[in-house]
């Protein structure tokens, strides 16, 4: 028999056609991927990282492969908001998907003042704060990895806008769990986690860190079996709904985060390797529902057994 | 316009040391690549080597033959020359900005350092005039490149070798300065070409703003996506106060050697 599966799945008040979102950072403005793929078969797509300014980014090297992965260290680069807006955001609007702006600011202020900018602007379905960029030293990582701090962020997002507020969680601290029901606390409509992991490399024969920024942010499968504990572990801290990623490259990968409770997955680092990553993601997930009988993804969401083994 | 494809090895052959000639099947590519593109490679089939690899494409031949000429340096080239005729190759391309031909009054000169020459043969294949001239530096003879590998086209070429093991011993920007020097050209006349490590190329864009000669260079960063999506492969551009980024894969890999600030590691 062949049924067609509903893979529509709810993020808080935003709902999408399928789980399947392409990660801030690795598909660009989703213009540059249009002529490999149909952007309107995606659950939605976020686009690079948007500061208030315009910002140049780090030095180069800024990309190293390390061991199934890969260290950034972009330092935020980007064309700033005012661009964002008046040149890529027109081309963006009448697609068939969502368009999910993720923000960064160097203060609280510069958080709101951004959610506020976003405020009613036509063709943007939601805000992803990113908290958890662990490159940029003038405290990107504080905001994430400080509960407090963290909960102050996302109360300034949601008082300043009248989109649903997806909070993206860092890795890179003691206990995820306490900075994701802070963030529950302060009215974020959602997580998405994780970002990258802190890392480096040396250069042996020049003895010289290989990135230029020393440090680095480490994605791609190297870092999936974290990611996939971090999601667990908040799936069962917090009632509002979890977006999982960390080295997702194939349909397998986003079932393992969905099992585990993930009600929608981003895929980074994959697109790099497989442009039609997402796509082919979509596809997977749809034959999967089709040979295990599935008539609803949601089925599958957080079907996880603990108990009988 | 770029494709992404599962494409036929037909074949991988060891040309110099070191050094292979791939050839793939993609009408697609083939049909609308420009000299100084490039493709990612997709060499690895599972997690390790994660990332494409970035290769210029240093010809054409038949209209559905694409042409890559490649050094083993590490991991992902020493996999790929273990590839055989038959395999599949996933190919992503024709990526970046190519060269600017020079018009037909113009005296081609393109100077290659090492693997440089892939996206230079490419050229010249292109622009096809008789007077077209490369120069081809490599570390020792049995590092050379023959021009033949690429089919018969003419072009007349002179090479160096660090070692004096074959043609000029030394460098080939020495082989440029005397060609300069010997020619009694135009300056607009000229047009150079280059490609070949950083240091080289920074020699070529000394001599190239001496002589007021316009200069072209591909030049070479990590990329991840090579599609503008990372923002990874920066090169500095401008001078200390109006410096900025430019993106390898999008705004280049071919750059006018003014654009590059060279005095930045
Ligand atoms: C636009 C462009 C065109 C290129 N064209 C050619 C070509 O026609 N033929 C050819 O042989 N090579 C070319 N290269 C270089 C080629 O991409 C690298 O040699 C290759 O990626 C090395 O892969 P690897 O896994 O073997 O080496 P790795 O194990 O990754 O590294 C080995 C060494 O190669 C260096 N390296 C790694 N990636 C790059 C890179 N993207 N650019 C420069 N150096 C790198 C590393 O720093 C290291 O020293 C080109 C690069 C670019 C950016
Ligand atoms: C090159 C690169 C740039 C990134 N830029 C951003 C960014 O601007 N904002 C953000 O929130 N996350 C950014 N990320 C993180 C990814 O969105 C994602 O959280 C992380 O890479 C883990 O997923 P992956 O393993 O599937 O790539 C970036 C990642 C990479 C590799
Ligand atoms: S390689 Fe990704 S932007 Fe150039």
């Amino acid at each position: 028999m062949n049924h067609i599966s509903d893979l529509r799945v709810k993020i808080g008040p935003l709902g999408l056609k399928n789980p399947v979102i392409a990660a801030s950072g690795t598909f660009g403005y989703g213009l540059e991927f249009e002529p490999l793929l149909d952007l309107n078969l995606l659950g939605a797509f976020i686009v690079k990282g948007i500061s208030l300014s315009p910002r140049q980014g780090n030095p180069p090297p800024r990309i190293v492969e390390t061991p199934c992965g890969m260290l950034n260290a972009i330092g935020l680069a980007n064309i700033g908001l005012e661009v964002f807006l008046r040149d890529k955001l027109p081309r963006l609007k009448n697609l068939d998907t969502h368009v999910i702006v993720n923000i960064y600011g160097h203060s609280v202020d510069e958080y709101g003042e951004l959610a506020n900018a976003l405020k009613g602007v036509d063709g943007i379905s939601a805000v992803e704060v990113n908290i958890s960029c662990p490159n940029v030293a003038e405290g990107g990582m504080a905001f994430g990895t400080d509960p407090q701090v963290s909960a102050k962020v996302t109360e300034k997002v949601v008082q300043n806008t009248d989109k649903p507020v997806i909070v993206k969680l860092s890795p890179n601290v003691t206990d995820i769990r306490l900075i994701a029901r802070a963030v529950e606390d302060a009215g974020a409509h959602a997580v998405s986690l994780i970002n990258t992991l802190t890392g480096m490399a040396v250069d042996i024969d020049k003895r010289i860190p290989k990135l230029a920024n020393i440090s680095g942010g480490l994605s791609g499968p190297a870092i999936r079996p974290v990611a996939l504990y971090m999601v667990h572990q908040v799936v069962r801290t917090v009632k509002i709904p979890v977006i999982g990623m960390g080295g997702i490259m194939d349909c397998r990968d986003a079932l393992e985060f969905l099992i585990a409770g993930a009600r929608a997955v981003q895929v980074g680092t994959a697109n790099f390797v497989n442009p039609t990553a997402t796509v082919d993601i979509i596809s997977g997930l749809r034959e999967y529902c089709d040979e295990q009988g599935i008539e609803d993804i949601n089925e599958i969401i957080g079907s996880l057994l603990l108990e009988c083994r | 316009m770029m494709f992404e494809q599962k494409t036929e090895i037909i074949f991988n052959k060891n040309v110099a040391l070191k050094t292979f000639l791939l050839g793939i099947r993609s009408q697609e590519i083939a049909a609308h690549a420009i000299p100084g593109q490039f493709v990612m490679l997709r060499i690895g089939k599972g997690p390790d080597p994660l990332l494409r690899r970035p290769f210029s494409i240093s010809g054409t031949r038949d209209q559905d033959l694409v042409l890559i000429l490649y050094k083993v340096v590490g991991k992902g080239t020493a996999l790929l020359q273990e590839k055989r005729a038959g395999e599949g190759l996933s190919v992503l391309g024709p990526l970046g900005r190519g060269f600017g031909l020079p018009d037909d009054e113009q005296v081609p000169l393109l100077v290659a350092g090492g693997i440089g020459v892939a996206p230079l043969f490419f050229l010249a294949q292109t622009i096809h005039t008789t007077n077209t001239q490369i120069m081809m530096g490599f570390g020792s003879s049995n590092e050379i490149i023959p021009v033949d590998v690429m089919g018969d086209f003419k072009i007349q070429y002179s090479i160096s070798t660090d070692d004096g093991t074959h043609g000029h011993g030394g460098l080939v920007t020495e082989l440029l300065a005397t060609s300069l020097e010997k020619h009694t050209w135009h300056p607009s006349s000229l047009s150079l070409f280059s490609c070949g490590p950083k240091p080289m190329l920074k020699r070529v864009a000394e001599m190239a703003l001496e002589h007021h000669i316009p200069c072209q260079v591909s030049i070479e960063a990590v990329m991840a996506c090579g599609m503008g999506a990372c923002q990874g492969c920066v090169v500095r551009s401008g001078s200390h106060e109006t410096q900025t980024y430019q993106y390898v894969c999008k705004d280049g890999p071919v750059f006018f050697s003014h654009q590059i600030d060279w005095n930045q590691p």
